[in-house]
């Protein structure tokens, strides 16, 4: 089963090579990382998603926690969370397909950030399923360069 | 004052007395440092050696061992130390010198990263950016490395942050948000573990290092005889329970007692304490313990659960633990139970017949002259388990030993820094001829300081654990194993200034260990062994611990 977690880390120097060096070293598997700053400039927030059973996810946070620059851990895909992810997709665009590419991205509503002579840049955010569904779409016109930044998720509610 | 007065005058302020290291280029303002401070300095002969002898100091006292190394190579020498260190949860703090912050990335000369390669086995560790972070992080770096579960921590400190000013104030408290070790059992928990005791019919105790560490023995002694529960110790256990009490049945594991194993296998209720079923424990295997309740004590949660599914998990300082479960339980008698465990008697393992002194001889004589009041540390191999079995052990913090990293060339540097804590104490240090090898020039190191380690070395001319591997899984096809050149051990001693003795036959055994125990110069006592010695029992790989050969 697939695992959200966020973990509030020190905003240390070295601390995103501890945290990803425990994961390799004990042989986790992650899926994707986002870290970033939180409204505490002097703590960091990283979403780490992990592919596990109950007892891979147990010992993935309870190492995690063991680490002196981790502050807490918690997995949020079990409750009612929001996850997104963001995504920039390059596609072939010459101006016989633009109109269609424009349809796509207005059905998702996601945005064209860039248009060059025979290209387009899209920019998507979403969660998984969303993201999935516009680049098998996309595929057709030719996806020529295509980066997510990794699934960002919060708990609802307070 | 400049960083490191300041590094040295923090390590004042914690209290250390000495320091075991190796200067160089980067730590040069360290040593002035030091000279002009009330702090001893050893001088080993490897960073690898000091880094043992300050987990050894740390053994015997329950205090961090502090080690100290130059950039580079001093560094990097030191992680095997650190490294074992880590794998038997000990607390030693670890200093090395780094290049100038400018020059940090640019691989300059004698440039390593040190806190990337010892992320995995320190429990933390700090590159100093900042003269001002210095007090803070040595009072971190002691609060972390000696509370909660024990281990390394580094302190990794440039040339150019030791040379800046700084205005000295040492923090009295610490503050970090990401450690927090939980020290008290939750108490619903230890109710189920009350009950769970009262109840069961065939309870044992694996009594592990975390009892050492956790300074627990007598609240492990007491439960054991009010409730009438016979204990087993892992290797890192030994001595957390006295070896000769009536309710103790040894070692348990793939090397353990044919008693502690197949009690361990027969019980219905296992209660861990301190002890995290490694292994080296359960042989591996799943169906270890299938058929027990297992109450686990350990204040380190990411072993509970780890490699055995506990019944009743209690997260907490196992001293406070036992008291806590002490205070709910009665007495108890089992007198089935215990005659059934007295009834697991090995038929014993023959001994191969030959001329040759045996180990077990050697070592029980040992324990006899010394009273067994010696601090015994080995080297790893089958002398390990040889002193581990036949040493009887009644004191904690008495018997050093490389239990979880099982590292060759520990144990003589270990017995020196155990000697430097303890000058008035017998420190012997039990070896193989292969491990010997591996840090024999800490002979200079203990004649220098005149500190009086005895070394026992089993000569089987050969790394005879190694060897046994081979006759078990590899069809005595040896190779690799055995020494062409053996070097005259006695010879050896004696051009370090240091007394050296062999044992060749039976009636040497008592006059040799009675000099050598009283002598006050280092000793080298080369006793010469069958090469075919074994070990036993044993528990071939993917057997449970129930099946033993030569039990
Ligand atoms: C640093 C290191 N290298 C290799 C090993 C693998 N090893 C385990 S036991 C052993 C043999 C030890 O030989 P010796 O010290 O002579 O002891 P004996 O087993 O003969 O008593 C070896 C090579 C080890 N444990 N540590």
């Amino acid at each position: 089963m697939r695992h959200t977690l966020a973990v509030l880390v020190e905003n240390h120097p070295g601390v995103l090579s501890r945290v990803s060096g425990l994961f390799s070293r004990r042989g986790f598997n992650i899926e994707s990382l986002a870290v970033g700053p939180t409204e505490k400039p002097d703590i960091s927030r990283m979403t780490i998603v992990v592919e596990g059973d109950d007892y891979v996810i147990e010992q993935v946070s309870k190492q995690l926690n063991k680490l002196v620059d981790v502050i807490k851990v918690s997995d949020i895909s079990s409750q009612a969370s929001v996850s997104r992810e963001l995504v920039l997709i390059k596609v072939d665009a010459d101006p016989s397909v633009r109109s269609q590419i424009i349809q796509i991205v207005e059905i998702f509503r996601a945005n064209i950030v860039d248009v060059g002579k025979n290209s387009m840049i899209i920019e998507l955010t979403g969660d998984k399923d969303k993201v999935t569904a516009m680049e098998e779409l996309l595929k057709q016109f030719g996806i020529k360069e295509l980066v997510r930044t990794g699934i960002v998720a919060m708990n609802r509610g307070s | 004052m400049n960083g490191a007065q300041a590094l040295i005058k923090s390590l004042e302020n914690e209290g250390v007395k000495v320091v075991f290291g190796y200067p160089g280029g980067a730590v040069l303002s360290l040593y002035e440092a030091l000279k002009a401070s009330n702090i001893n300095h050893i001088l080993t002969r490897s960073e690898q050696a000091a880094a043992h002898a300050a987990s050894g100091y740390s053994r015997v006292t329950g205090k961090p061992g502090v080690c100290l190394a130059t950039s580079g190579p001093g560094a990097t020498n030191l992680i095997t130390g650190i490294a074992t260190a880590y794998m038997d949860s000990i607390p030693i703090i670890a200093i090395t010198g780094q290049v100038s912050t400018e020059m940090i990335g640019k691989d300059v000369f004698q440039e390593v990263d040190i806190t990337g390669a010892t992320a995995p086995f320190t429990k933390h560790n700090y590159l100093v950016k900042n003269v001002k972070d210095i007090p803070r992080i040595v009072k971190e770096a002691f609060h972390i490395a000696s509370t909660g579960r024990p281990g390394p921590v580094l302190i990794d400190i440039p040339k150019d942050v030791a040379a800046q000013e700084l205005e000295f104030y040492y923090p009295k408290t610490v503050e970090l948000k990401g450690y927090k070790p939980n020290y008290n059992g939750h108490p619903l928990q230890i109710n189920r573990a009350v009950e769970a005791i009262k109840r069961a019919e065939r309870p044992i105790i694996c009594s592990g290092g975390g009892v050492i560490s956790g300074n627990a023995s007598s609240e492990v002694i007491k439960l054991a005889e009010t409730c009438q529960i016979p204990v087993v110790t892992t290797l890192m256990g030994i001595g957390g329970f006295p070896g000769n009490h009536e309710l103790f049945l040894g070692l348990v594991g793939v090397h353990g007692s044919y008693r502690a194993n197949k009690a361990i296998s027969s019980a219905d209720l296992i209660i861990a304490v301190g002890a995290r079923f490694a292994d080296r424990v359960t042989g591996g295997s799943s169906d270890f313990a299938k058929k027990a309740e297992v109450i686990h004590i350990d204040i380190d949660p990411a072993e509970i659960g780890k490699n055995v599914e506990p019944t009743i998990p209690i997260v907490g300082d196992v001293k406070n633990v036992l008291k806590d479960i002490l205070k709910g339980v009665d007495k108890q008698t089992r007198p089935q139970w215990i005659e059934a465990v007295n009834k697991f008697n090995s038929n014993g393992f023959k001994d191969k017949n030959n001329e040759y002194v045996k180990p077990r001889d050697v070592i029980k004589k040992l324990y006899q002259l010394t009273c067994g009041k010696a601090i015994v540390s080995t080297e790893v191999g089958q002398h390990q388990l040889w002193t581990a079995h036949y040493y009887t052990f009644s004191k904690p913090r008495t018997f050093l030993t490389s239990g979880g990293l099982g590292t060759m060339g520990y144990g003589f540097p270990a017995a020196i820094g155990a000697q430097v804590a303890k000058p008035e104490a017998t420190v012997i240090n039990i070896s193989g001829d292969g491990s010997f090898q591996m840090n024999l020039s800490e002979l200079a190191t203990a004649m220098e300081n005149q500190l009086p380690v005895k070394v026992l070395i089993f000569n089987n001319r050969c790394l005879g654990m190694v060897r046994q591997l081979q006759e078990f899984y590899c069809n005595r096809n040896y190779y690799g194993v055995s020494f062409k050149n053996i070097p005259d051990f006695v010879k050896v001693a004696e051009g370090f200034g240091a007394k050296g003795f062999r044992i060749t036959k039976d009636t040497e055994i008592e006059p040799v260990l009675k000099k050598v125990i009283d002598s006050k110069y280092p000793c080298v006592v080369d006793i010469i062994i069958a090469p075919e010695e074994n070990v036993y029992p044993m528990v071939l790989n993917g057997s449970p611990i129930s099946e033993m050969i030569g039990g």
